[in-house]
């Protein structure tokens, strides 16, 4: 059983966000994601002041199985990568919710909205329907 | 069991050599307009081993492979058949092998008249109007392909078209591919039965599409129903279709890709058409292409004039995109696709369409009710099909890769693991029209076995291989520590 933190918007691309106190987002991809890939061994992060659109390929990452896109859930502009993947792809395994995000970004106006991000329940759903 | 064969250098013992192969000495003159400082004042850190020492190592690691000639080889997307020893022996013939790439035209007649009919074979089998053999291998060919579409769309004032559609159902190197020319990629998804979305593709064509990359049948192993109507969607935004080789076998004398509409095609010679492949080339990646891109070919053709056949250059294909590679492609692999095609003949080439999807499908039948899951259960194989363990990975934490490795042990090369990427746990098997009803039913007979070692006894199944000379790799580590290089322990 995947772990879907309550606090938390989803993606049904298994993409995570979170709302920062200074109005920029956090984006991760989720622990049914990170599961799927198995162990992560590459991660390519956008660099900050890209900016990026809504549904636009910006991060990898790569496993012993496969390398994916990650897409951004909202557009806006990077205000960093996760400098920590670099050296540390596995933070994305062990921690996914957390050390493991991938960017922080500050949407653009009303992106948030636009982006008609999953709520927990909906994205359990979105499992449930996959067979996960 | 077999032991782990040991690096070469481990066998190294001071002095020892193989005299006889041992190059002749240079003598200081020919040494003398090498500068001082480019000279190795140590002598390189070979190892030292005798004749016999080299051909028992060699020997012996090539007994740790899986091939082709010992072992079935099922591995989805790569079409591992086997290639006719004839058509090595023939390709072999000193008259051949010894001609000059550089020699005159006039002296080579022989060897261009089998590359003109070669040319002409594959424009009948795949119903395109021009075929030019020059690009090196299946990912060169794609380049051909894509450039020639840009160079199109450029000749007609039109270069602001540069998306390629690419369904999440193509080949894997095809994004690479419209990357590598400069194009951007628009991928779009594949309903549950595994065909395109048309509803997907209608919206994200328009005047930026310089074409749509395309395999028929796809990575999942199904034919694409409405090629038809993709083709009708594509054309008319004014964009161009191509095709990716890598499935021909399955419809080798059935179906043309010309007929269905594309534009251009590559095909990769080395595996449908008889080279052994898989281990980094040689190969050859042909491309034929219909009437719109024939200007456009790289460069060298053979054309024929009379009864003589001569390269056509830059001077006759004045709007080709170029020269891809030195001389004219690979001479020994296109060789080897000429003698094929010419001992298969016309209804052997169409008995290979047949037999490579009868194989699939009677495996698929037989995997099936053995009690796996297809992918597409509702779909007919083509040359190659999808099981997905989604199901025995939850109740029996038994993984796709452990059903791969375990394999191993029953002497069979696993099929493609977790590719495509877009079915969890799977498995692409493709067993190729050259494997007897005994083999694909021992196959099956093992892959039953396995399903029922994995409900018993897991472990079994979790901890395999055990009978490999090496066991289940860390691929983590590996590639998270890329050095490889050995290092001695003390110095020779």
């Amino acid at each position: 059983m995947s772990n879907v933190p309550a606090d938390l918007k989803f993606t049904k691309s298994h993409e995570w966000v979170r709302t920062l106190a200074d109005g920029s987002v956090e984006i991760g991809i989720t622990d049914h994601a990170q599961h799927a890939l198995g162990d992560l061994v590459f991660v390519e992060v956008p660099e900050a002041g890209r900016a990026v659109q809504a549904g636009e390929a910006c991060a990898v990452v790569e496993s012993v199985k496969a390398a994916s896109d990650v897409y951004s859930p909202l557009g806006g502009e990077v205000v960093a990568g996760n400098p920590l993947l670099a050296t540390q792809p596995e933070a994305v395994n062990t921690n996914p919710y957390g050390a493991g995000w991938l960017m922080r970004l500050m949407p653009a106006a009303g992106a948030i909205a636009a982006a008609r991000l999953l709520t927990a329940a909906d994205y359990q759903k979105v499992l449930e329907a996959e067979g996960g | 069991m077999p032991n782990q064969e040991r690096v070469i250098f481990e066998y190294s013992t001071p002095g020892r050599g193989a005299s006889d192969q041992w190059p002749a000495d240079p003598g200081e003159e020919a040494l003398a307009d090498l500068p001082p400082r480019l000279r190795r004042a140590t002598p390189p850190g070979l190892p030292e081993v005798g004749e016999l020492e080299v051909v028992r190592h060699f020997t012996r690691l090539s007994q740790l492979n899986f091939s082709i000639d010992t072992h079935f080889y099922p591995l989805g997307s790569c079409t591992m058949k086997y290639n006719p020893k004839a058509c090595n022996q023939y390709a072999m013939l000193p008259q051949f092998l010894a001609r000059h790439p550089l020699a005159p035209e006039s002296c080579g007649q022989g060897f261009l008249e089998c590359m003109y009919e070669l040319q002409e074979m594959l424009k009948e089998v795949t119903g395109m109007r021009g075929v030019a053999l020059s690009p090196m291998a299946g990912a060169h060919g794609e380049f051909a392909g894509v450039a020639m579409i840009r160079a199109y769309h450029q000749a007609r004032g039109d270069a602001v078209r540069n998306e390629i559609i690419v369904p999440e159902a193509a080949h894997g190197t095809n994004p690479a591919t419209a990357t590598m020319c400069g194009c951007v990629v628009r991928e779009i998804p594949v309903d549950s039965e595994g065909d395109v979305d048309l509803e997907a593709l209608k919206a994200v064509v328009g005047p930026n599409t310089a074409g749509i990359m395309l395999t028929n049948p796809s990575t999942l192993g199904v034919f694409e129903r409405r090629i038809g109507e993709v083709a009708r969607i594509v054309h008319d935004a004014g964009g161009l279709l191509y095709y990716d080789g890598a499935n021909l076998n399955a419809i080798l004398g059935k179906v043309r890709p010309g007929d269905m509409g594309f534009d251009v095609i590559h095909m990769n010679l080395h595996k449908t058409f008889s080279t052994p492949h898989g281990g980094g080339g040689p190969g050859a990646g042909a491309v034929g292409v219909g009437e719109r891109l024939l200007p456009f070919m790289p460069i060298p053709v053979v054309g024929r004039e009379g009864g003589t056949y001569r390269w056509l250059e830059e001077a006759d294909l004045p709007h080709s995109i170029g020269r891809l590679s030195a001389f004219m492609g690979n001479a020994g692999v296109l060789l080897r696709a000429y003698i094929y095609m010419r001992l298969l003949g016309r209804d052997g080439m169409r008995r290979v369409g047949e037999y490579a999807t009868l194989n699939a499908n009677y495996m698929l039948k037989k995997l099936t009710e053995a009690g796996f899951d297809a992918a597409y259960p509702r779909r007919r194989a083509s040359h190659e099909f999808i099981l997905t363990l989604k199901r025995q990975a939850r109740d029996l934490n038994v993984t796709a890769m452990d059903f791969a490795k375990r394999l191993l042990d029953y002497g069979f090369h696993a099929p493609t693991t977790y590719f495509p990427l877009l079915v969890p746990e799977c498995l692409l098997i493709e067993p190729t029209e050259t494997e007897s009803k005994d083999t694909l039913d021992a196959f099956v007979t093992a892959m039953s076995q396995i399903l029922k070692e994995a409900s018993e006894e897991p472990g079994r199944v979790s901890g395999a291989p055990h009978t490999m000379p090496v066991r289940r790799l860390d691929d983590v580590r590996a590639a998270r520590q890329l050095d490889l290089t050995w290092k001695p322990t003390a110095q020779p």
